[in-house]
């Protein structure tokens, strides 16, 4: 025991805390030094990678957006249930967190592809298909980000419950009232927090949209899948999108931090 | 403080085959505990009250006004009945400090928020709560919780105030302080309370009466110390360690035991009211038993019966034999006295019992 009470960390167990610690922070360090700082405003302006942040802000939001209309009103439907049914559904809703992407585009293709379940009647019907359209990058953005508005919005709903909308009117509050002091306050963080991380995960969102909506520059070429292509022509682009993404990342990680680290939710 | 009116409570509430059925009037000022087995219908009871659960049939009103009444279509909407609930959890609103917990009924009723806060703020100085206003819900041991929600019901002059086993999850030193603020609130507020529990020291210590609820039914009104003595119910006689009897009056001073077997004298009977031949109950005190090895002789106890020991706990300064016999019985003796007659599972023992201990009174027709 040191004189302060606590325990010499044993170096055993600091030497591979270190290696993880550089293994993790050498590739982003590897990154800002060796970007292209001096091309960069010219790089990030030309054309095609205009376009592909365009795309990319466009379907990441639309994406976030269908999760908020769909997630929240989900996430709220397996908070009041414990049955077996709904236990079932959980597990459904939240593969898409572990499955490789890969597999959800193939996925979705089979389901809504020309020749798919679903889509042999939609392009029966209509004439119109899904895949490589840009419908298609936000139905795989939207497959891949749903289960964190999900998670984020059930988690979020069972710790606020019914009971303190129920307290609230015995000490008076009108439905209207309690739903703008009770119910939202609680909620809204976590509103906010399922769609900023359901927004960022669309936008990195690469193995799925390329499977399932391929890789047209202008119609479903995004920033991931405008990195892959651009790493094999023109390095340097590729790595002025990727800071691009970098930065997204570390600002949506700063912002939140405090609602994902363990321990130190605000409710 | 202003005028209080009664509590005037005719519930009838259907839940599936589950049927609640109560009638008791709250006086202002009086605390009524309503005490009962899990799944009797305490709670129903008390969010039919709230307004948070819609009667069947019957009336709530408070007063002469009306919060319930199905036949003439009125149900006045919790919000506007002034009848707080202090849930078992707290119910604390966690996003807000304990000052702003405490405005909340304030804010609801259209005050400003600084008005609110002028409120809030005598109310927490008033019960000595004044140093946790800035505190989170979070930051507030159980105890302290506990009477920061008690202060946001009594902040707004509760017409009527519905306390849901408020110590319920208190540990029990703390439970001990906690019940003693609770009983001085409960003195000063002059509004009909209405106390569920399961707890027979917070019955008998908050509560001016007990409401006994078993399957939806009262089966018991009467004030704690009534209830402790001449209880009616298998459940409450357990609750507070009595031996229940129910038998027949069959001569003056006389009881036949009809689901036990045996025979008790009484004493307690010429004050009574009761008749040869009408149904009785008996209560016996655990403790105004005594254990002997051999037949009491010499004895001026009048009420002498065999038994057999099948069971044997350990309470705190005693010990508790469950003896089979006509009747079966609870008996209370001292850990010396155990030891000294030797006595252990399955001895073979003598009981008895003075005719003036055996309390007859009749079951009251509820």
């Amino acid at each position: 025991m040191s004189r302060r009470g606590r325990t010499r960390p044993p170096l055993a167990l600091v030497g591979p805390a270190a290696l993880g610690i550089a293994f993790l922070t050498i590739p982003l360090l590897a990154m800002v030094f060796l970007a292209p700082w001096r091309d960069l405003p010219r790089l990030l302006s030309s054309p095609h990678v205009v376009q592909a942040l365009r795309l990319s802000l466009l379907t990441a939001t639309l994406s976030a957006a269908l999760c908020l209309l769909v997630g929240v009103p989900l996430g709220w439907l397996l908070s009041r249930s414990n049955s077996r049914a709904s236990r079932v559904i959980r597990a459904l809703v939240t593969v898409p967190l572990v499955l490789p992407p890969v597999v959800g585009g193939v996925a979705l293709l089979l389901a809504y592809g020309r020749t798919g379940l679903v889509g042999r009647q939609l392009y029966a019907a209509t004439g119109w298909q899904i895949p490589f359209t840009t419908v298609a990058v936000v139905l795989a953005q939207t497959f891949v980000a749903l289960p964190f508005m999900v998670v984020t919005i059930e988690g979020a709903m069972r710790a606020a419950g019914e009971q303190l909308v129920e307290a609230a009117s015995t000490l008076g509050a009108s439905g209207w009232f309690a739903f703008r002091t009770v119910t939202l306050p609680l909620l809204g963080p976590s509103i906010a927090a399922g769609a900023v991380l359901s927004w960022a995960r669309a936008l990195g969102e690469f193995g799925a949209t390329v499977t399932f909506a391929g890789n047209l520059p202008g119609v479903t070429q995004a920033m991931p899948s405008a990195v892959y292509r651009a790493f094999e022509s023109d390095p340097p682009t590729a790595v002025a999108l990727s800071l691009v993404l970098l930065l997204v990342s570390v600002t949506v990680l700063i912002a939140f931090r405090d609602r994902w680290r363990p321990g130190t939710t605000s409710w | 403080m202003v005028s209080s009116a009664a509590l005037t409570i005719d519930a009838h509430v259907r839940r599936g085959d589950f049927h609640l059925d109560v009638a008791v009037v709250v006086q202002p000022g009086e605390t009524v505990g309503v005490i009962g087995p899990n799944g009797a219908g305490k709670t129903t009871l008390l969010r039919a009250v709230a307004g948070l659960t819609a009667l069947e049939r019957g009336r709530i009103l408070l007063g002469a006004t009306p919060w319930d009444d199905p036949e003439a279509g009125v149900f006045v909407d919790p919000t506007r009945r002034q009848c707080p609930v202090v849930f078992q959890d707290y119910r604390l609103f966690p996003h807000l400090s304990v000052l702003d917990n405490v405005s909340y009924p304030h804010r609801a009723q259209g005050a400003s928020r600084q008005s609110a806060r002028t409120h809030a703020s005598e109310t927490l100085e008033r019960l000595g709560l004044a140093e946790l206003a800035s505190r989170m819900p979070r930051q507030l041991s159980g105890g302290q919780a506990q009477r920061v929600a008690m202060a946001r019901a009594l902040t707004m002059t509760p017409q009527a105030l519905l306390l849901d086993e408020p110590l319920a999850a208190l540990d029990a030193r703390t439970r001990q302080q906690v019940r003693m603020d609770l009983k001085a609130a409960l003195t000063r507020f002059d509004g009909p309370t209405l106390l569920i529990t399961h707890d027979p020291l917070e019955a008998m210590t908050l509560a001016d009466r007990l409401l006994v609820l078993e399957n939806g039914a009262v089966t018991q009104i009467a004030p704690p110390h009534e209830v402790a003595a001449r209880p009616v119910s298998d459940y409450v006689a357990r609750l507070v360690g009595i031996n229940l009897y129910s038998g027949t009056l069959v001569a003056p001073g006389s009881v036949e035991l009809t689901d036990s077997g045996g025979r008790l004298r009484t004493a307690s009977d010429g004050s009574d009211t009761l008749g040869v031949g009408q149904p009785t109950l008996v209560a016996l005190a655990p403790s105004a038993i005594a254990v002997h090895l051999e037949r009491p002789t010499a004895l001026s106890a009048q009420n002498v019966w065999p038994g057999r020991i099948r069971g044997v706990e350990t309470l705190r300064d005693r010990i508790r034999l469950d003896v089979d016999g006509a009747p079966p019985a609870l008996v209370d003796i001292t850990q010396a006295a155990f030891a000294q007659l030797g006595l252990d599972l399955g001895a073979t023992v003598w009981l008895s019992a003075k005719a003036t201990e055996v309390v007859a009174y009749g079951a009251p027709v509820l």
